[in-house]
């Protein structure tokens, strides 16, 4: 090796080990604003989020005092399962259940009718499209009242259209809860559309074109094109539905409410944890039932990513 | 299998006129191109057939059946999409079969011919898989295999090679007019790209802002084309359009026109002369001509008539084309064989014009339509 060479060797050597290490400092300092930048979001999602969530789980190995004052006594998991097993909360699950299997195929259905109705090019379907998709904006509150004065036994809508049931709509074991499923149906209903019409825009107007020209009818179009490449916004949709008739409670607080007679067929899972927690003041139980929930909610969140994951890619 | 007939077709959105009073007629076998710049209205036409858009007046026939209120789906066309438009859910197989199925073909039937289609095309061992699992080529193929499983009175195929790239382009151009020629099915073909128009087509039609410029077969729309339009958007590159003027050379004919001048178009730095063939029947018009002179009947010389300045030298490897402003300021691009010699940029040359009438090429400077008959 000649001198130069030697010489440029042992210039080179140091260098890389010293570019790597500026390279780790800068690194370092970037991740350290990066956390700087994230901690006013950290905060809030950890007072807010994280530690009622933790606080839940410690809440659920404590056992409420049969007597109001006294501390409450350390259980582990020995309330678990008389929780579970209780009448008052397997009822509460199964009502939530039909409960939700009235309000997703509807809701589903019905938003996809609207989306493919306003899918056309017609004028003035901007206008439409705007009033389908207001059920988003207004609160439940709002809805509740609306529909409260609907099913209203003397000045309501079923009145004036002849229609006298006896108990009144909310009144009735058998009729209550599908009058707050109505309610829940249309206050999805905004959603819904919204999401269909978002996955009706993503299908080719050529694809329906050729099919037209292969000889399809429109009933088979919608059955044979539509519908399976609108297959992952439609499990999407059935999934965020789900969720959300599964966390219903304002409008069974509105329209039922404690005092009403048929209030335990309208006993939902949040409506009876909330009993649970102010009525009972049973904060253990509650804390039991509210992870149940957040089991069931967890299970169709990961069903739902693997399943997203897993659709076939329409790329053409 | 049908002839296709427009009959003064008028397409209008709103206040735009997409087809402006077109009226055209296929005979039946015939491969028909439908050529244009985007936004003329060939696509626009093209959709008219299929039933895909409303007609605003006119009518559209199919063999002798007007077909203007006939749903698309009985009448008895198959479209080839830019896009190919193929179900991405459903499997090769199953795309070939969904025209017989919609049509109630029985079971038997349908398996027969899904496989000639599929055999046809060279799909065989594809019929299984889904079309987001096959290259731009064989997707391609799918469309035209959808399309010919039918036997429909007529095809439709709207720019079906433009996401293919070049060298498929031209094996599936190749493909397509086989194709064609052994079905000899009535096809309009749409595109943008006169090369494939030229090599396809048994005549061509060639559109711009919906209105029909020109339709005939390819040979003849090159040698004589009816407008300045034409003459620019055929050729590889179009021709060379230059203005001038009429003007009569004060010096007897020397081919004895009857004590005549020689006619020429004038413009600064050159005076061409016409031969007497192309300047006889336009004698009396203009004085404003446009002159058009195909890239290839020029060539650099010193005894050329016309002085310019090269601009750019483009080689193409078989050729170059040299790119000249004239002194009035016109573009004119010459068509050199490899042999021929490079000018250097910014030499001032000379360029000539071949001495055959059918060289040169006269359109009116303010209709731009063909002067002197065909």
């Amino acid at each position: 090796m000649t001198a130069v060479a030697e010489a440029a060797a042992a210039a080179a050597a140091p260098k890389a080990p010293a570019r790597s290490h500026g390279l780790r400092s800068r690194m370092r300092k970037e991740a350290a604003l990066a956390y700087v930048l994230l901690l006013p979001v950290m905060v809030l999602f950890g007072v807010f989020s994280f530690y009622p969530f933790l606080r839940n789980f410690k809440l659920m190995l404590y056992e409420t005092p049969p007597v109001p004052g006294l501390p409450s006594r350390y259980v582990g998991l020995h309330q678990i399962i008389p929780t579970i097993t209780s009448t008052q909360f397997t009822q509460s699950l199964l009502t939530t259940f039909v409960f939700v299997i009235l309000v997703v195929p509807l809701s589903l259905i019905l938003g996809l009718a609207l989306a493919v109705a306003a899918h056309r090019r017609l004028k003035g379907m901007g206008i439409y499209r705007m009033i389908f998709s207001s059920t988003v904006v207004s609160s439940v509150a709002v809805a509740a009242v609306i529909f409260g004065t609907l099913l209203n036994p003397v000045v309501g809508l079923l009145p004036w259209l002849g229609i006298n049931p006896n108990p009144p709509a909310l009144e009735s074991t058998t009729w209550a809860l599908p009058s707050v499923a109505v309610i829940t149906i249309w206050q999805f209903l905004g959603l819904s559309f919204i999401i269909m019409s978002a996955g009706l825009q993503s299908v080719p107007d050529e694809l329906l074109e050729a099919a037209r020209i292969d000889g399809a009818t429109a009933w088979t179009r919608f059955w044979r094109m539509t519908v399976p490449l609108l297959s992952p916004t439609i499990f999407f949709a059935v999934i965020v539905s789900t969720i959300y008739a599964f966390q219903a409670f304002g409008a069974v607080d509105i329209l039922i409410g404690n005092s009403n007679a048929v209030r335990l067929h309208t006993n939902v899972l949040i409506y009876n944890i909330v009993n649970t927690l102010q009525i009972e003041n049973n904060p253990g139980a509650a804390a039991i039932m509210a992870t149940v929930l957040f089991l069931i909610m967890l299970g169709l969140t990961i069903l739902q990513m693997r399943l997203l994951e897993r659709r076939v890619s329409y790329a053409r | 299998m049908a002839q296709v007939s427009f009959d003064g077709v008028t397409k209008r959105f709103g206040d735009t006129i997409a087809v402006d009073d077109l009226t055209l007629s296929i005979p039946d076998g015939e491969l028909l191109v439908l050529l244009g710049s985007s936004g003329c209205g060939k696509t626009t036409a093209l959709r008219l057939v299929a039933g895909l858009e409303e007609i605003s007046g006119g009518t559209v026939s199919i063999g002798d059946r007007v077909v203007n209120d006939v749903d698309p789906k009985d009448r008895d066309v198959a479209m080839v999409f830019q896009s190919y438009a193929l179900y991405p859910h459903l499997t090769v197989g199953k795309n070939i079969e969904f025209p017989l199925r919609q049509r109630g073909v029985d079971k038997e039937e349908r398996a027969t011919k899904v496989k000639r289609a599929a055999e046809t095309l060279g799909l065989g061992d594809l019929l299984g898989r889904k079309p987001a699992q096959l290259s731009g080529g064989q997707r391609q193929r799918v469309a035209l295999a959808r399309a010919i499983v039918r036997e429909p009175l007529v095809f439709l195929m709207d720019e079906p090679l433009s996401n293919l790239d070049a060298a498929l382009r031209v094996q599936t151009r190749a493909d397509i007019v086989e194709l064609q020629s052994r079905l000899k099915t009535t096809t309009l073909y749409v595109t943008h790209d006169q090369v494939e128009a030229m090599t396809m087509g048994h005549r061509i039609a060639v559109m711009s802002e919906g209105r029909l410029q020109q339709v005939a077969a390819p040979e003849d729309l090159y040698a004589h084309p009816t407008n300045v339009f034409v003459a620019h958007f055929l050729g590889s590159p179009g021709m060379n359009l230059v203005e001038g003027m009429l003007v009569e050379n004060g010096s007897p004919d020397a081919s004895g026109g009857g004590g005549r001048g020689t006619l020429c178009v004038a413009f600064a730095g050159a005076s061409v002369p016409l031969p007497a063939e192309v300047a006889d029947p336009v004698r009396g018009s203009g004085p404003d001509v446009v002159l058009g002179l195909r890239p290839e009947a020029l060539r650099l010389s010193p005894d050329g008539v016309i002085a310019a300045n090269v601009i750019i030298v483009e080689l193409l490897g078989a050729e170059t084309h040299v790119i000249c402003h004239t002194e009035s300021g016109a573009r004119i691009i010459v068509r050199q064989g490899a042999g021929a010699t490079k000018p250097a940029l910014g030499e001032a040359v000379r360029i000539a014009v071949d001495a055959d009438p059918e060289a040169y090429h006269l359109f009116d400077a303010s209709t731009g339509e063909r002067l002197g008959g065909p």
